[in-house]
Order: C-alpha cells, then structure tokens, then sequence
C-alpha cells in the first residue's frame, strides 16, 4: 500500500495515489506492506495524517515520534509531503507499524525506494526511471565552491571556517545562488547524516574528508607557516570535492539535509562528530563488532554479478592503493627536486584524487556488506519461522486449542518477516546494481579529467623548463 | 713509423709546442676494465716513440692501488713542487649500487615481476654508469700526466706504464693512513701559521690575487658540488619512481574493462617513456655537471697545494734570509748560512715561475672545459625537455581523442 512519493513531475498517475492514500493510510513507508492489504496494515498512526495534513511548501525536517521498534537513530527525518508542490520532495516516514515490520537497523528509510508492497514496485520502477532521466537531461545544474576559510575564535576554541557557495537552477532551491559559512564538523555531521540514511540501502555515500588533530591543532595554535597554511589548502580542497560529489549523486541531492547544509545560515552543532565523545565511542564499538560479524557470516552469493562486481572492487582498491604509494613517493621527490632546483611539483594533485577514490572504494564496500546483513536478517527470519512451525506442530499434537491459535499468528508473523526480509534483500541488491553503475561512470569521468590536467600541467613545465635553458644556453657560450 | 701522438685529448694549450717528432710522443689511454669481487682491474695500453720504451705499444695491467702510488710519487717529488700535480682519481666505489641491488634481490613481494625486472635493469645500469665513470676518471689521471711536459718525463711513470710484472705496491696499511692523516693536520696548521704570520708578504700581486681566489673558488665549488649531486639525485628518484607507477597503472589497466582500459594503457606507457627520459637527463647532469665541478674541485684543491708549497719555499727564504742576516752579525757560519739562502733564494724563484705558468694554465683549461661542459648540458637538457613535450602532447591527444 505504499505509494511512491514522488509528487506531481512523475505524471498524472500520481495524484489519484494520493487520493486514494489520503484516507489515513501510510504514505510514505519504507518497510510495511505485506502483500495483501494485510490486517495488520498500519494503524495509521498519527504520523501520516499529520504528515498529510501539515501541507506545507517548504521543506521541513521534523522530528517523528518514533515507536520502540526504530530504536536506532536513523529515522530521525521526516518530510511533509506537499501534494501539489512543484517542487519534488523526496519523503521519507518511518513506519509506525509494528506489527508488520521487521523492524531492524538495516531495513530503513530509503528515499525513493522502498514500497513494499507487489503493486507498487511497477510504479515505483517508473517513476524512478522517469527521475532518473530527468535528472540526466537537466544538464546537472549545480556549483559548488568551498573557499575562504577563515579563523574563527582563539586558542583551543578556535576553529576554521570555510565559505560554502552554491549557484544553481534547480528549482528545489530557494535561491540561485547562496552561501554560507560552515566548519568543519559541519560537514562531518552532514556525512553521518547522509551515511546513516542511506547506507543500508545500497546507496554509495562519498565519504568525507578526515579528521587530523595534528594539523588541526597546528592551526589553533596560530602557527602562521606554510605547512599550516598548506594544511587549510588541502582540507579546502577536499571539502569541496567532497561536496560535489554528494551533489552529483541525484539522489542525496534530494536529501532535506543536504539542502539545510547548503541553504540555511544557522546549523545545529554537530557534536557527534567529535572524536572524543560518547557517540564517536558508540561509532568505534559498532565499527568492531561489524568487522567481527563480516568474519562470522559466510554468505551463500547466489548472484554471479555481485560476486563479480566484489571481486572487481576489492582489486581495484588493492592497486589504487599501491599506485597511491608510489605517488606519493613520487611527490616528496619532486618535493626535493623543486626544493633543489626551484621548479614546481604537480603530482600532488594526482595524489588527492588517489586517495579520495581509496576512501569511496571503502564506502562501495561497506554497501556491499550491508547487503551482505540483509540476506542475513532474511535468513534468520527464516529459521525462526522454521521454528515458529514446529512449535505449532507440537500444539497440535499436544492439542492445546489456544497455544494453537497464538502459534498460528506468530507463524504468520514470522512468515511476513520472512517475506520481508527477502524483499529487503531483493531491494537492497537492485540499489546497489544502479549505484554501481553511476560510480563506475562519474570514476571514467574523474579520473580523466585530473589525468588531463596533471599531463597538461607537466606540459607547462617542461616548456618552462625548455625557456630557461634556452636562456642560459647564449650565457654558456659566452664564458670565456 | 711514428704516430702523431695527440697527446692529452683535453686541448691543453701547453701541448701545443710538443716536438711532434719523435721523443715526447705518448700516448697512454685505459683500453679495457674488469671489475672482480672488490677490485678493479685496468688495461693501461701505451703507445709512444720514446727511446727507452722497449716496444713502441705495450699494455699492462693496473689497479687502484698503484694509481696511487703514482700519484704520492709526483707529490713527494721535490722536483715537481712547482707543478700542479693532477688530482688522484677517485676510489672505485660501487657500495651503493651493490647495496641496492641486494636489497632488490632480498626482495618484496609486493614488487610484480615486471617492475622487478625494471628495478633490476635500472640497478644494472647504474652499476655500469659507475664503472665507466670509474674507468674514465683513471684515464684523465694518465693522461694529464702524459700531457704534461715535465711530468711525463717522470721516471716513476715509465715505470708504472711499462713493468709487466705487478708493481707489488699494497694498500696503505693503517699506519700509513694515520701517518697520511697527520701530516694532512700538520700541513694545514702549517699554511695557517704561515698566512698567519705578520712578517710574510707576498711579494707579487699575481699570486696574491691567486690565493684569494682559490680559496673562494674551492669552497664555493664545493658547495655547487654538493648541491648538484642532490639535484642528480632527485632527479633520478624521480626516474626510479615511475617504475612502479608505470606497472601499477598497467595492472589496473588490463583489469578495467572500459574506456578507463586504454587511457590506464597508455598512460602506463607514458610513464615507462618519461622514467627514461629522466633518467637519461639525470645521468646527463651527472656527467655533464657532476662530475665536471667534482674534477674541478679537486683540481683546485691540487693549485691550492702548489700555492701552499710556494708559500712555504717562501716562507723558507725568509727564514734563510734571517738566519743569514743574524750569521752575519754574530759572524759565524756564515758560508752555510749564505749557501742555504740561495738555496732557498732559488727555489722560490723557481717555483713561483713554474707556479705562474701552471695556474694560468689552470684558469684557462677550466674555464674552456666549464664552457664545452655547460653549452653540453644545456643542449642536452632542451633536448630532452622537448622530446618529454612531445611525448606528454602525444599522450595528451590520444587521451581527449576517446569517448
């Protein structure tokens, strides 16, 4: 009973969905459904009506009440839909529904995606076909800039703030162009954001920029030499192709927090982004028990393309790494070269894009073994219900008419869960497919378009290089 | 059948008055090297129409080793004091190379086998750089002293180029080097005592310029010295590390299966282009560069030394000069006293004369060879200069070219 909810740019189907969901039923979920308009469809909880009710033009995060079953700190955004807004507005609700959902951390909001139910996916399929040609067709309409970074503040407490500004033509935007000043734990924040939400899914986040106390604190201190303001360069340099890259993704340019980070002048601070906190805490300990759980799960790949794809990526970071190693030692020696003979060094670009493509390798990873959780989610729903099935058994053999009845509904609960489960996975693998593919072209794209540069701007210095001697070489032969 | 002896391939000017004709015709080059465990082992092949040559052409086999004696014969010679003697040429040193090549070997699993055969090629190279350099140096000692018309008279040399048996000259044993050590610390504490002293002027302005420019000269060179073996050095890292960038961008290459796959291709191989075209550069710079202000700086060294000894003979005259004024005076011993003065008197004068000729000689054989070595470099640096241009714009085309 999901219905898509991509509004009015998707076609006249749209409305009429609407209407129909407008009788209180789950607008926008990401897990519920069953198949048929199951009888434990959604209470409509509040939330969707509310959601439905509030009509609103902007775009505006709020706070849902999440019950019990969505424990974990995902679903924290949700978007009012707006019927007729121009504008599209990607919604994402947590589904209140806890009877039918499975609910666990790696089932989760997912912005275009996740109707359930047997129906929905024909037109879900459309309409994201349909946007994803529009987002082709728009000749990708966005700039961003990160610059003027400037310091904030005194001592320890200081920090560096940079300029971020965007000029575009999407209409989702208020303006053409804006800017704002954000630090660097702002990004940070928006990364986790985005990650949170979208990971589980299948989408590949471009990973952020690190954290590096040393520098960091060279900077507070004040210390005004060059390897300071070196370090404020690269950092400027890579927020910014951080952030293009988040926007060329079409769809974390959906995303209602991207926007807040890019429009809006005042940010909530994003203490969970400090190294040192509870949450970086929390971060660490499920990093571990992750890696723990990817040695423990041995999963039965039925499909030869993920194999493939897997396979493909886990050589390609091996390479991308020793090709990174060896330009970097290429870096420091022209480093000396210049240092000895005042000329420039131009690897270090080169470098830059090495290891951000390092970093999203890890990211295209980590969706992989997200999928790799869901099949396992899938599996376990099938043992318990396996379970939940020889249990009735047993009642019907020790005949006991109401333990009967309550193995029956556990049953058809786990046999919903099972359902779920595999439509999760089905689901997950489908994202990734795509997202595979769209890396696979913006990487072509990347990696010539810095090629290009770094051999043109050898080309440049070796003509320098060719002027001076053609220079010096008159002087030569006039020694006498 | 006399052969004109070109003698000294350098265009030494003061060749140019040898009498072509018979007795000072030699000619002496290095015509062939083998390196064993840890020595080297030159063909020292002479031909000459001197009289007391036995034959007109003969060869013997030499080392290191008795190069140097050679050379501390020439130093030790009270006869050449006035000469600049030819600096000893370097110990054939392939610790370096050796090294690297048996790091190489110990080996890294990380290295693919291609890269490793590279590596292993470049190491190669180099250890045969070394050695030609080696061989080249051996020979330029030879053959100044062949160039040279007092010196190639010397009866130590005709040995050295004629005795077919080994000269059984050892390495110097420790003693000898701590004895060569001292008498290094004595000499210097010698020319600063003597500079030092209020007493000694320099009679002519020549060789006051002189000194004042040598010895700023021979830091100054030494510096420069320095400061381009780095640059070679870098410059030859720099080669070395295309290598495994070449050979990663190959393997990811033939693993990519899209457009990425031939620009990766080509990119490699761009790469494989560029190492050689650095390393050519980087050797050049060596020869060109390198080695040029290495050879001058030891040769300014050895002027250096030649002023030290005129000074001292001069320092001795003034010393006689004393000695014979207060003989005088005190009326004894006069005669020795006056004989050890002319003594001195004569050597001075003979030296500084010879002094003078050398030290022009020197300035102009330097800045004739600096003139060829530079307009040498930089020829060879546009050279490869463009030809890297070319390779890069190629590359640059090829890649816009593809979808």
């Amino acid at each position: 009973m999901a219905a898509e909810r991509e509004p009015p740019p998707l076609g006249d189907g749209k409305p009429t969905d609407f209407e129909d969901l407008e009788d209180g039923e789950d607008l926008f979920t990401s897990t519920v459904s069953t198949l048929e308009s199951s009888p434990s469809s959604p209470e409509p909880t509040s939330l969707p009506a509310e959601d439905i009710s509030a009509n609103s033009n902007g775009p505006k995060p709020t706070e849902v009440v999440l019950d019990d079953d969505r424990e974990d700190l995902f679903a924290e955004a949700t978007e009012e839909v707006s019927l007729d807004s121009p504008e599209r507005e990607p919604i994402l609700s947590s589904e209140p529904s806890p009877a039918v959902t499975p609910v666990t951390p790696t089932t989760l909001i997912a912005p275009r995606i996740e109707s359930k139910s047997m129906s929905a996916p024909v037109i879900f399929d459309r309409s994201r076909e349909e946007i994803e040609e529009e987002a082709n067709g728009d000749i990708f309409d966005i700039e961003i800039g990160v610059s003027d970074p400037e310091k904030v503040g005194d001592g320890m407490n200081a920090y560096m703030a940079y300029r971020v500004t965007t000029k575009t033509s999407l209409s989702m935007f208020s303006k053409s162009e804006f800017s704002v000043k954000r630090r660097f734990s702002d990004f940070l924040g928006l990364h986790s954001k985005l990650a949170s939400k979208y990971l589980h899914v299948g989408y590949i986040v471009p990973p952020a920029p690190e954290k590096s106390i040393v520098g960091m604190t060279k900077v507070k201190v004040g210390k005004e030499d060059s390897s300071s303001t070196e370090f404020v360069e690269k950092r400027r340099a890579a927020l910014e192709r951080y952030l293009q890259r988040t926007v060329k993704h079409p769809t974390l340019l959906q995303d209602p927090d991207l926007r807040q980070f890019l429009e809006s002048s005042e940010l909530p601070r994003a203490v969970n982004t400090q190294a040192l906190s509870g949450a970086g805490i929390l971060r660490m300990v499920n990093k571990a028990a992750d890696a723990v759980n990817k040695m423990t799960i041995k999963m039965n790949e039925s499909d030869a393309w993920f194999e493939e794809k897997q396979q493909q990526f886990e050589n390609l970071d091996q390479q991308l790494r020793k090709l990174h190693a060896s330009v970097e030692a290429l870096v420091c020696h022209r480093k000396e070269l210049s240092a000895n003979t005042a000329a420039f060094a131009k690897s270090a670009a080169m470098l830059e894009l090495l290891s951000d493509y390092i970093r999203l390798i890890a990211a295209v990873k980590g969706v992989f073994d997200h999928r790799m959780k869901c099949w396992q989610k899938w599996e376990d729903a099938q043992i318990t219900l396996l379970k939940k099935r020889e249990a009735e058994a047993k009642m019907m053999v020790a005949n006991k008419p109401d333990k009967i009845q309550q193995a029956k509904n556990e049953i058809r609960e786990w046999e919903a869960k099972v359902q779920q489960g595999e439509r999760d996975f089905e689901q997950i693998s489908k994202t990734i497919r795509k997202e595979v593919g769209r890396f696979e072209k913006e990487r072509v794209k990347d990696f010539k378009t810095v090629i290009i540069k770094y051999l043109e701007s050898l080309v440049q210095t070796q003509q320098q290089l060719i002027k001076y001697w053609e220079a010096f070489l008159p002087e030569a032969k006039a020694i006498a | 059948m006399e052969t004109h002896a070109e003698a000294g391939k350098e265009g030494k000017p003061s060749c140019a008055s040898v009498d072509l004709q018979g007795d000072s015709s030699l000619q002496v080059e290095i015509s062939d090297a083998v390196s064993e465990r840890d020595k080297v082992k030159f063909t020292v092949q002479t031909k000459s129409c001197l009289p007391h040559f036995a034959q007109t052409e003969f060869s013997v086999v030499r080392q290191h080793e008795e190069f140097i004696w050679l050379h501390d014969a020439y130093v030790e010679n009270e006869e050449y004091a006035g000469l600049i003697i030819p600096p000893a040429p370097p110990r054939p040193d392939f610790e370096a190379s050796r090294e690297k090549l048996q790091k190489l070997g110990e080996g890294d699993s990380s290295v693919t086998r291609e890269e490793f055969a590279k590596m292993k090629q470049e190491l190669e190279a180099e250890y045969l750089a070394i050695f030609k350099k080696t061989v080249a140096m051996h020979e330029v000692f030879l053959q100044r002293l062949a160039a040279h018309p007092t010196l190639c008279r010397d009866h130590n040399f005709f040995v050295f180029l004629e005795y077919g048996q080994d000269l059984s000259v050892r390495g110097k044993n420790r003693k000898e080097i701590l004895g060569g050590f001292l008498r290094n610390i004595v000499k210097s504490a010698d020319e600063a005592l003597i500079t030092g002293m209020s007493g000694l002027k320099e009679v002519d302005d020549f060789f006051e310029h002189e000194r004042t420019f040598l010895l700023e000269y021979h830091t100054r060179i030494r510096d420069a010295c320095l400061r381009a073996d780095r640059v070679m050095r870098a410059h030859k890292c720099l080669a070395d590390d295309y290598i495994p960038i070449s050979a990663a961008l190959s393997s990811l290459g033939t693993q990519e299966v899209n457009q990425l796959r031939t620009s990766f291709l080509k990119l490699a191989e761009l790469f494989e282009r560029l190492r050689k075209l650095e390393g050519r550069v980087a050797s050049d710079e060596d020869l060109k560069l390198s080695d040029m202000l290495r050879y001058y700086m030891r040769d300014s060294q050895a002027a250096k030394d030649l002023l030290y000894r005129r000074l001292r003979a001069l320092a001795d005259y003034e010393n006689a000069n004393k000695a014979l004024d207060k003989a005088r005076t005190r009326n004894r011993e006069v005669r020795p006293a006056e004989s050890h003065q002319q003594l001195c008197c004569q050597r001075f004068e003979r030296l500084s004369d010879s002094a003078k000729q050398e030290l022009t000689d020197f300035k102009s054989r330097r800045v004739s060879s600096f003139r060829k070595n530079l307009i040498e470099l930089a020829e060879l640096e546009l050279k490869h200069a463009k030809a890297s241009t070319l390779i890069l714009r190629n590359t640059l085309v090829a890649l816009k070219g593809e979808p």
